[in-house]
C-alpha cells in the first residue's frame, strides 16, 4: 500500500553538508586540477603506447605547420625579388644620348619611380662586349645594332598589377619603342605560392581530421580498458560529466603533447636546412634570412592541439560511456 | 515514518523473457536490517538491482526512502545512488588506487573537498578497522580486508540504506562471520541494511528478519 510521502526527504543530506559556496568552489577547482595530473599520470604508466600516440599527432601536425612556414618564407622571399623589378625601356634608334639622357631625368620625377638610370647604345655595346664572347662578331657588324635603354625601377611600395599599368604608360611614349618587364615568372611564383598555401590549409583539415580519430580511437581503447572501472563509478552514482572528465583530459593532453612534438619536428627541421639556406641567401643582397615558427604561431600551434585532442575526445566519449551501463 | 523500501506487486521479466520476479510485495522498515536468501536463479540480485537502478521493474511500484524509482529519470540516476550504498560479492575496487583513494571515490564524485574527504574516509575506515591500511593497495588485502575496503566506501557517504549482495560470497566462514558482525554493529547506529545471501546456516541464528524468494515467488513466513 502507497504511503503518504515527506517530498524531498531524500535530498535531506545533499546540498548543505557539501559546505559554502567558495569552498565548493575550490574543491571543484582542485578536483578538475587533480583530474588533469592523473590524466598525465594515467599516460606515463602506459607510456610506450602514449608516446607512440603523441608522436603519430606530432607528424600529422607538423607537416601542416611546416608548409605554413615554407609559405612564409617564400612569400617574403617573392617581396623581396618583387622590390629589385627593374622595368628597361628600349628607346628608338633615332633618339640620342642627349634626349636619352634627359628623359631618364624626368621620369625619375615622376609618380611610382623610384630612380632611372640611363645607359646609351655606346655604353650598352661596351657592357655586352665585357659580358659576353660575342664582340669580335658585334665588331664586324660595323654599326652599333643596340638602342638607347632606360633602367627604370619603380618604388618597392607599388603593387605588381601598378608595375604593369606603369610598363603600359612608359611604353606609350614618344621616345620609347618598347618597355620590358621580365614579371612572368614572378606572377608564376605568386601563383605557386597561392598554391601551395592553399594547399597547406587542405592538408591542414585532412591532418585535423586524422588527429581528431587518432585521439577518438585512442580514447575508445582506453575507455575499452577501462570498462570495469566506468562501471563501478556509475555505481557509486558518479555522473556523466565526472565519468567523461578524465578522458576529455588525456585527449587535451594528447593534443598537446603532440603539438610539442610538432614544435620539435619544425626546430629540428629549422636548424638543419638553416645552415646551407643561409649561404643560398647570402648570395641575395636583400639579407634574407629564414623565419621558424614565431611564438604568437608556436602557441597557437598549441592551442590548436589542445582544441583537436579536446575535440576528438569529445566527439566519442559520449556515445562510449553511454554504451556502458552496470549490470 | 515511511518505510525505506517498499515493493508493491513488482514483476520483472528479462528481455529475454525470463520472469525473475512475479508480484513481490516487501518491506524494509528504517532502521532494519533483514536477509534475503533463496536459491540459485530465485531473483534475490534482480531485486536489489530494481532498488540500485540498474534495472527496471516491469511492473509494479517500488519505492526508496519516499522516492517513487518509476519517478526518477536518467539523468538524475547517479543523484539517486548517491544516497544507497552498494557492496558487491567481488568488491568491485579499483585495483590502481589506495585503499584511502577507493574509499574516497563517492566523495570525491560528490565534490567533497579534501579535509573534508579526507576526515570522513579515515571515520570510514576506522568503522571496518582498515585505519592502518589507507596507503595500501587492494591488491596487497586479503579478500575479507576488500570487502571491509569495499563497505567503507559504501557507508562513506552516510546513505540511507545499504545493498549488499552475497558479500560473504567468496570468503570463507570465520571472515563471513566478522563481516556479518560488521553489519550488526553498522545497523546498530541506525543503518537500513538488506543483504542477499546463500549462507543461509550463518544467518539462521542472528535473529534478523529472513525474506525468503523462490523462483521469484515472495514466500510466506
Ligand atoms: N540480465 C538478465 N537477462 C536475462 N535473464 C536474467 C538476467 N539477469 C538475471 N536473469 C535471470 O533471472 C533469474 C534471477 O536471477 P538473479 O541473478 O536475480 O538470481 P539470484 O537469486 O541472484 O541468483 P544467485 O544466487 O545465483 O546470484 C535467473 O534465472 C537469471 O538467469
Ligand atoms: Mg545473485
Amino acid at each position: 500500500m502507497p504511503e503518504p510521502q515527506s517530498s524531498g526527504s531524500s535530498r535531506s543530506a545533499g546540498p548543505a553538508s557539501r559546505g559554502s559556496g567558495r569552498g565548493r568552489l575550490a574543491a571543484w577547482a582542485a578536483s578538475h586540477a587533480r583530474c588533469l595530473l592523473e590524466s598525465l599520470g594515467r599516460l606515463h604508466r602506459r607510456w610506450v603506447a602514449s608516446l607512440l600516440t603523441v608522436l603519430v599527432i606530432g607528424i600529422a601536425l607538423a607537416l601542416p605547420a611546416g608548409l605554413y612556414v615554407l609559405v612564409k618564407n617564400l612569400d617574403t622571399l617573392a617581396s623581396s625579388w618583387h622590390q629589385s623589378v627593374r622595368i628597361s625601356l628600349y628607346l628608338k634608334q633615332d633618339v640620342s644620348a642627349d634626349s636619352g639622357q634627359r628623359l631618364a631625368d624626368d621620369l625619375a620625377g615622376e609618380n611610382g619611380i623610384s630612380s632611372t638610370q640611363f645607359i646609351s647604345a655606346d655604353e650598352g655595346l661596351r657592357q655586352f662586349k665585357q659580358a659576353s664572347s660575342f664582340g669580335a662578331a658585334l665588331d664586324a657588324l660595323g654599326s652599333n645594332p643596340l638602342p638607347g635603354v632606360i633602367e627604370v625601377t619603380p618604388k618597392a611600395s607599388l603593387p605588381p598589377a601598378a608595375v604593369g599599368q606603369l610598363v603600359d604608360q612608359l611604353s606609350k611614349r614618344r621616345q620609347v619603342d618598347h618597355a620590358a618587364l621580365d614579371q612572368a615568372w614572378l606572377r608564376r611564383l605568386t601563383a605557386i605560392l597561392a598554391l601551395i598555401s592553399r594547399a597547406s590549409w587542405v592538408i591542414g583539415a585532412l591532418l585535423s581530421a586524422a588527429v581528431l580519430f587518432i585521439v577518438g580511437n585512442t580514447i575508445r581503447l582506453d575507455i575499452e580498458n577501462r570498462r570495469q572501472e566506468i562501471e563501478v563509478m556509475k555505481l557509486l552514482g558518479a555522473g556523466d560529466a565526472f565519468i567523461r572528465r578524465p578522458f576529455l583530459y588525456s585527449g587535451v593532453w594528447y593534443g598537446l603533447l603532440g603539438a610539442i612534438v610538432a614544435i620539435m619536428v619544425l626546430v629540428a627541421c629549422y636548424m638543419a636546412l638553416g645552415g646551407p639556406l643561409s649561404t643560398l641567401t647570402a648570395s641575395y643582397q636583400g639579407g634574407l634570412s629564414l623565419t621558424g615558427l614565431s611564438l604568437r604561431e608556436s602557441a597557437g600551434l598549441l592551442a590548436i592541439g589542445i582544441a583537436l585532442g579536446w575535440a576528438g575526445c569529445a566527439i566519442t566519449v559520449n556515445r562510449q560511456l553511454a554504451a556502458i551501463e552496470p549490470r | 515514518m515511511t518505510d525505506i523500501v517498499a515493493f508493491d506487486n513488482v514483476v520483472k521479466r528479462y528481455p529475454g523473457g525470463k520472469l525473475a520476479l512475479d508480484r513481490v510485495s516487501l518491506r524494509l522498515a528504517r532502521g532494519e536490517m533483514a536477509f534475503l536468501t533463496g536459491h540459485s536463479g530465485a531473483g534475490k540480485s534482480t531485486l536489489m538491482k530494481l532498488i540500485g537502478l540498474i534495472e527496471r521493474p516491469t511492473r509494479g511500484r517500488v519505492v526508496i526512502n519516499g522516492t517513487d524509482l518509476a519517478k526518477v529519470r536518467r539523468a538524475h540516476i547517479p543523484r539517486y545512488r548517491q544516497r544507497v550504498g552498494l557492496i558487491f560479492q567481488n568488491y568491485n575496487l579499483l585495483y590502481d588506487r589506495t585503499v584511502f583513494d577507493n574509499v574516497a571515490l563517492p566523495l570525491v564524485i560528490r565534490g567533497i573537498g579534501h579535509t573534508e574527504i579526507a576526515r570522513r574516509v579515515r571515520a570510514a575506515l576506522d568503522t571496518v578497522g582498515l585505519l592502518s591500511h589507507e596507503k595500501k593497495f587492494p591488491i596487497t588485502l586479503s579478500g575479507g580486508e576488500q570487502q571491509r575496503v569495499g563497505i567503507a566506501r559504501a557507508v562513506v557517504n552516510r546513505p540511507h540504506l545499504l545493498l549488499a549482495d552475497e558479500p560473504t560470497g567468496n570468503l570463507d566462514p570465520d571472515l563471513s562471520a566478522d563481516i556479518m558482525r560488521l553489519f550488526t554493529r553498522l545497523n546498530e547506529t541506525g543503518t537500513s541494511i538488506m543483504i542477499a545471501t546463500h549462507a543461509i546456516d550463518l544467518v539462521e541464528h542472528m535473529g534478523y528478519r529472513r525474506i525468503a524468494l523462490d523462483h521469484g515467488h515472495l514466500e510466506a513466513g
